[in-house]
């Protein structure tokens, strides 16, 4: 047993560590967010020319052939920087739902793109009804000749406004809740019909919403499949996401601790102050506990365990890692006083961050039901 | 014990219900909905309840009060709080106002409550300084005598609402050396005085509650000093005891954990009202017991102070558990809004969005963290209630 990186994976890591270091010190990173695309289109063709956007692709596409343990050390490096650049949208969900679909030649040219930064992706998954559950969809697909036409809408699609193409759910058949009957399908982002609505999350991420009037779309896998494929995706995600987290959390914990070292009233450190000292131990312990249960997922995930191991695994990492990022991000505000309110400071972009990705499929509560049931079902 | 309202109590409340239904509602009511309309509304509510006589219904009857039991206050914030009707600024009429009544000259008195009881004045709290939070009595800002004029150099920060203020009561530096709390006095400095700059900050809701003053040379009359020079913190402290039972906010958290509730209602999970999912269930429950309680312990408080007693160290305990409930209200909030918590509803409509509350959630939980940080930090309220209340 051994929980070290290989060579490989700690080149890779540092090289992103390298980047966030040089390049994206908070103020360079406040410049790209401002951007009208969210990010920097510069940056992106980096991380391509370094070769990150092709990590979790198979060799035969012309990716890295990366596992799970090679999109952890990226995203956690990544999470330290709060880097902008849409990584987990178009190369994680979007590329991945590309990878996991039926292999022909426009899905592998698309990869190809994705690979070489010259395409952007997206997903829309979510509906404003829909909430936690991917199944929850009322966007619905009608056969049209060779293709498919989709009218509904979706919500709060990252990367949508700097997309080329999307992929979305929607339905053939079924009703509302019904697990059967979805599909995937992908248009062009640019297609007659599809209208976007640009909002900020309070991440500094653009996402968009978008009413579908009869968009010309392609199938991307059957109707039986189309949930199982973003259910992956998600299990996916979620360890990505996670692990992005952490790395905030570890930021969030170094820069407190810094502070409270620093800071001075009634004339000594307030990290003297024992009632501090405690809660900068519970944080330590928090995130601690957090990257135990992110190495325990990521290594199932590495071994192939049973899918259900792995899913109870995924499930408890994300619920850890909702709770912990509470618990971090208000002690980091709390520990800083009046300072930890300002949004000049870093530490309150990090937390939106952190209760954002706690949100984002599935939160703490929803998942912990889950859990409980894949748990003591077995 | 005796908990039951008498006859004259429940006329009381028919007299609030009554006075709310007209005060509350229209114009004043529908403006409050529109961002920015915050001083505006204030300003106007403020002057309604001065119409009436109870914009400070606990100062003395000489100087405006409504002389009310406790019993009739607990009845008015439960009345106010339930139809959404805003608590008092409490910048004048909670802090600076007792201050004036207590400690200052019948010119003072005369010249600053009757502005304060009818929001002519708006005013801010200069207390914090960059070097100065928690430990408040290391406070710097300069005043040196010159004349009949103190001369102020330094700067106070956090100051909220400091550019709406036409005063700030203030703590300044008049002795350094001695015992640090012996050397503060307290001042009333005219906002628009020559030498004064007000540079905001932005808070991480993305709002301009707060700001930093800048005080270069401002010339303050001698009379704007309240009570003896050097006494201030003495002054301060009495104010500080109030303004953390003001703090504790039971009535309003009652109406928003009752709002909570009608969300819930609404928001759908995978065919499940979010008001029958287990979890959520749980934690709104944890919230209305912990409410349940304070909203007692607060009455007892109040009992106590109608006998005579200040509002002493028990209003630790107030605040502590009543900005707990606070923030834990908001962070159910913003969970509950799900993925729409997250968005920054800038500029388009709820149904463009495909979400009511998402926004308020979101803003409602990143201000609800200062909480636990203003009016003496959760820390500093352990560590007195440790010392005071258990001997430690
Ligand atoms: C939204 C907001 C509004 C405000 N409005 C005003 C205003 O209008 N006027 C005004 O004058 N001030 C205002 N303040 C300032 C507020 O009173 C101070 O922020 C507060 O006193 C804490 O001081 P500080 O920010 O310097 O934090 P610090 O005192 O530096 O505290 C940092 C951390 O150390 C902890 N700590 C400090 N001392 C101890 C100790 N002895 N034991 C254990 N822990 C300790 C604190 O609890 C905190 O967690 C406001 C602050 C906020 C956030």
């Amino acid at each position: 047993m051994n929980f070290d990186f290989s060579e490989e994976q700690q080149m890779l890591k540092d090289s992103v560590a390298r980047f966030v270091q040089d390049e994206y010190d908070f103020e360079a990173r406040n410049k790209v967010v401002a951007n009208e695309s969210g990010y920097s289109q510069e940056n992106w063709q980096k991380f391509a020319e370094l070769g990150w956007l092709s990590i979790p692709f198979a060799e035969a596409l012309g990716g890295f052939g990366g596992g799970a343990t090679d999109t952890m050390v990226v995203m956690e490096e990544l999470g330290k920087g709060l880097v902008a650049e849409p990584f987990a949208a178009s190369v994680l969900m979007f590329g991945g739902l590309l990878q996991a679909s039926a292999q022909n030649d426009e899905r592998d040219a698309l990869i190809g793109g994705v690979i070489d930064g010259s395409i952007q992706g997206a997903v829309a998954y979510a509906e404003a009804q829909s909430r936690f559950e991917l199944q929850d969809v009322l966007c619905r697909a009608e056969a049209d000749g060779e293709g498919y036409r989709l009218n509904g809408e979706k919500s709060l699609v990252l990367n949508a406004m700097s997309a080329d193409k999307i992929i979305v759910s929607a339905r053939v058949s079924g009703e509302q809740n019904d697990e059967q009957g979805i599909a995937l399908f992908l248009v062009d982002a640019k297609v007659e019909g599809i209208s976007k609505t640009a909002l900020r999350t309070m991440d500094a991420q653009l996402v968009a919403n978008l009413k579908l009037d009869n968009v010309a779309a392609t199938a991307l896998c059957g109707a039986g499949e189309g949930l199982g494929l973003l259910k992956q995706m998600r299990q996916q995600v979620i360890v990505a996401l996670s692990a992005e987290a952490l790395g905030i959390m570890e930021k969030l914990n170094a820069t407190t601790l810094e502070y409270c070292k620093t800071r001075k009233q009634f004339g000594v450190a307030i990290g003297s102050f024992q009632a501090l000292q405690h809660r900068m131990v519970d944080t330590f312990m928090a995130y601690e506990q957090c990257k135990s249960l992110l190495y325990r997922t990521v290594c199932s995930i590495e071994q192939g365990e049973d899918n259900n191991d792995i899913e109870k695994n995924v499930l408890a990492l994300k619920v850890m890692v909702g709770k912990a990022g509470k618990l971090i991000g208000g002690e980091a505000i709390q520990l800083h006083g009046g300072m930890g309110m300002t949004d000049e400071l870093d530490v309150g972009h990090y937390v939106r961050r952190l209760l954002t990705i706690n949100a984002a499929f599935g939160d703490a509560d929803y998942q912990q039901q889950r859990f409980a049931e894949v748990s003591l079902a077995s | 014990m005796d908990i039951n309202f008498s006859e004259a109590e429940l006329a009381f409340r028919d007299e609030v219900r009554a006075f709310l239904k007209e005060a509350w509602s229209g114009e004043l009511a529908e403006k409050a909905k529109q961002p920015g309309s915050y001083k505006e509304v204030q300003v106007g509510w403020e002057r309604k309840l001065n119409e009436k006589g109870w914009a400070a219904p606990l100062w003395p009857v000489e100087y405006g009060g409504a002389g009310w039991t406790p019993t009739q206050s607990y009845i008015y914030e439960s009345e106010r709080a339930a139809v959404g009707a805003p608590d008092v600024s409490p910048f004048g009429l909670k802090m600076v106002g007792p201050v004036i009544y207590s400690f200052g000259n019948d010119e003072q008195k005369q010249r600053f409550l009757p502005r304060i009881l009818n929001a002519d004045d708006w005013w801010c709290q200069g207390y914090s300084e960059p070097g100065a939070g928690s430990d408040l009595a290391s406070l710097k800002c300069k005043a040196e005598r010159d004349g009949d004029h103190y001369v102020i150099n330094g700067a106070k920060i956090w100051t909220t609402y400091a550019q709406h203020a036409d005063w700030m009561f203030c703590l300044v530096r008049t002795d350094s050396d001695c015992k640090p709390q012996q050397g503060i006095s307290f001042i009333l400095i005219d906002m628009n005085s020559p030498g004064i700059t007000v540079r905001p900050i932005v808070t991480i809701d993305s709002e301009h509650h707060l700001n930093e003053v800048i005080f270069d040379e401002v010339r303050v009359p001698v009379e704007n000093l309240i009570g003896e020079e050097n006494k201030g913190w003495t002054y301060a402290k009495s104010l500080l005891a109030h303004e953390r039972t003001a703090i504790a906010g039971v009535a309003d958290s009652k109406r928003h954990l009752s709002e909570l509730k009608k969300l819930a209602a609404a928001e759908v999970n995978g065919g499940r009202a979010m008001i029958d999912d287990p979890a959520f269930r749980q934690r709104i429950s944890d919230i209305e017991i912990e409410l349940m309680a304070l909203e007692y312990t607060e009455l007892r408080v109040l009992a106590s102070m109608s006998k005579g007693n200040g509002p002493g160290v028990e209003s630790s305990l107030l605040k502590l558990k009543g900005t707990e409930i606070q923030q834990s209200i908001q962070e159910l909030k913003l969970d509950l809004a799900g993925h729409f918590g997250a968005v920054v509803q800038d500029g388009i409509t709820a149904e463009e969005l495909g979400h009511g509350y998402g926004d308020a959630a979101r803003r409602g939980f990143m201000f609800s963290r200062a909480a636990t940080i203003y009016g003496g930090s959760d820390e500093v309220q352990k560590n007195i209630t440790a010392k005071f209340v258990l001997g430690l």
